[in-house]
């Protein structure tokens, strides 16, 4: 039964982390219709800002400014690259993510070395919750994630559904060309989206280089259960997006009891059952993919 | 006569003189490599994923839609090939032909699935499902060898007992492969003049219109789908028995980036554009990663300057402005 516990409690930690990402896949494709397949790469560039910025403003400055420094960087990128592709051949910008991806894992190799680190959390949050009972595998760090990461999406979600700005974000998901009519600045807002996503990409980045190390390569292994979070969730639903991300993650790790190899397939049955029954993911709008 | 005339569709002819050309030109391939002081794998490299991608292409161009999950068909073909010539045959051709059967029957499944969706939705699942066969071919070590690949198996020589042709020289293989080029080339080119093929541009223009004329669009997409993935299985076949081994990278979703980028940077408009972009893709890879270890960053800056400023590909570049 702890067991069980521990499995489901460790799902949903790293759930938390295919949720953000879904979370910013889901943000970015809602207004620019673009696929980032680079989201892993700015992940791991986010985590390693952090890193650097570590022994000079701790855990709670690196964290915020690391994650804004990457969505600095990402806004200008955007504008630079991505916004010249908004009205051609969506292969192209998946094509240029993709360039992005290798740009951004090998650069973050050339700086950091290919060899991962470790990614020190801070002392009041290495132990555990509630040490000598058979809850003793409930850490204070993985508790932190998932509140942080539910804390993060709630804010998120005030924001847009409480602000102005939230509000012409909204409306530019839903119809673009009538807001732009109405004299609103869209490729702005179309940045500031693309910048959001991956401020939330970087966030999950630190967070999982905590609990799971610091490796050039540890976007990869997160991108996809990403992907597959977006689709269960549903695409067109952001809140979709998280639970996916979140139901995912506890799914591999359930299965992970029985089997390692089976953590992997789970996560194909449970979308496989999903788009079965419901074609257009848990949460997601109809008629969004045809 | 126009460099890119070379890459272009033909009008409706199955082959051509220009086409004959080109097939001899890559007989000499061998010799040209070791003129410039490079090697003959380089070529076979070169046919194998040229042919690999222009498979691919058969969905790009033709049918419009991208698929961002073909390596798991290169893989497959990979695998198969050398599954069959480790328990099975002692036969390169068999081996070989097998793919295709494999390539179109794992086609079918995954594209049963994804053949409603367009545009970047299509890319999307097609990235999903085919890291499934990724998965597998990492976590069934009993079978694929798992991440160290699968080892233990050697391409053979052909034909019966008194007529011979061991191909374990590399020229010779070369030759092989370039039969297998020429032959599958002939086989798009005749499904590209065909009303099938013409069909599939349809699917690209306007399926709504096609739909109306009373065509089947998931059907024809999943035809060409199906056909699409036989050839860069194909190619796999192949690929395992140039380096004698197949490993789970070769299914990827970045290889399967790496084709599309192949199509891309060729010209995918024009039918022999991802061969060109192929040897490009090959020949910088050769270049950039003798001179540096980080050749992967100056890959991606080429692809991101390629998609920016060269969006039609080379052959789209030297070609007419439509």
């Amino acid at each position: 039964m702890e067991l069980l516990l521990f499995q489901l409690m460790n799902g949903a930690v790293v759930g938390v982390f295919y949720g953000l990402m879904a979370l910013g896949l889901a943000l970015i494709l809602s207004l620019t219709r673009v696929i980032n397949l680079a989201h892993g790469g700015f992940l791991v560039l986010g985590a390693y800002l952090a890193y650097t910025l570590l022994p000079h403003l701790g855990f709670w400055g690196s964290l915020i400014l690391g994650a804004a420094l990457l969505a600095l960087l990402a806004a200008g990128l955007e504008r630079l690259v991505i916004r010249p592709l908004y009205r051609r051949d969506p292969l192209e910008s998946l094509l240029l993510t993709f360039g992005l991806a290798l740009v951004l894992e090998e650069a973050v190799r050339m700086i950091w070395g290919p060899v991962g680190v470790p990614f020190p959390i801070p002392q009041a949050l290495g132990s555990p919750l509630f040490p000598g009972t058979p809850l003793f595998f409930l850490s204070k760090y993985r508790v932190f994630i998932i509140l942080v990461g539910s804390g993060l999406v709630l804010l998120l979600f005030l924001f847009l559904s409480r602000t102005r700005l939230g509000l012409y974000i909204r409306a530019a998901a839903q119809d673009n060309e009538t807001l732009s009519a109405l004299g609103t600045n869209v490729w702005s807002l179309y940045t500031l989206s693309f910048a959001l996503g991956v401020f939330l990409a970087g966030l999950a980045g630190v967070l999982a280089a905590g609990q799971l190390g610091l490796s050039p390569t540890m976007g990869n292994s997160l991108l996809m259960p990403s992907f597959v979070a977006l689709i269960v969730g549903g695409v067109g639903s952001l809140g979709g997006a998280f639970l996916g991300g979140i139901l995912v993650g506890m799914v591999s790790g359930l299965a992970g009891q029985f089997a390692a190899a089976a953590s992997e397939f789970s996560v194909y049955l449970l979308l496989a059952l999903v788009l079965l029954f419901r074609p257009r993911g848990l949460f997601g709008q109809e008629g969004f993919f045809e | 006569m126009k460099v890119a005339a070379w890459f272009s569709y033909t009008q409706g002819r199955w082959i051509t003189s220009r086409d004959l050309a080109l097939f001899a030109l890559l007989l000499l391939l061998p010799w040209g490599l070791k003129a410039v002081g490079s090697y003959t794998a380089l070529g076979t490299y070169i046919l194998v994923w040229g042919l690999a991608a222009m498979g691919l292409n058969l969905l790009i161009g033709y049918a419009g839609r991208v698929s961002f999950g073909h390596a798991a068909f290169l893989g497959l073909g990979a695998y198969t090939a050398g599954l069959m010539l480790k328990h099975a045959t002692h036969d390169t051709l068999l081996a070989t032909l097998a793919a295709l059967p494999v390539g179109a029957l794992a086609a079918l499944v995954l594209g049963n699935l994804v053949v409603r969706l367009k545009g970047i939705y299509f890319a999307t699942f097609t990235i999903v499902f085919s890291q499934l066969f990724y998965f597998v071919a990492f976590q069934w070590n009993e079978l694929t060898g798992g991440d160290d690949g699968l080892r233990g198996f050697a391409r053979q020589g052909l034909g019966p007992p008194g007529l011979h042709l061991d191909l374990n020289a590399s020229e010779a293989y070369y030759y092989f492969v370039w039969a297998v080029f020429v032959l599958s080339v002939l086989a798009l080119r005749w499904i590209v003049t065909s009303p099938l093929g013409r069909s599939f541009l349809a699917l690209r223009e306007n399926p709504i219109r096609a739909r109306f004329l009373g065509m089947n669009v998931e059907r024809r997409l999943l035809v060409a789908f199906a056909l699409s993935a036989s050839f860069t299985a194909l190619a796999g076949a192949l690929l395992a028995q140039l380096i004698n081994f197949a490993q789970p990278s070769m299914l990827h979703w970045t290889t399967s980036g790496e084709l599309v980028m192949m199509a891309f940077l060729g010209g995918r408009w024009a039918f022999y554009g991802p061969l060109l972009g192929a040897a490009l893709f090959r020949i910088m890879e050769e270049v950039l990663s003798s001179r540096t270890e980080n050749w992967m960053l100056f890959l991606g800056i080429l692809f991101i300057l390629a998609v920016l400023f060269f969006p039609r590909g080379i052959a789209g570049f030297l070609g007419r402005r439509e």
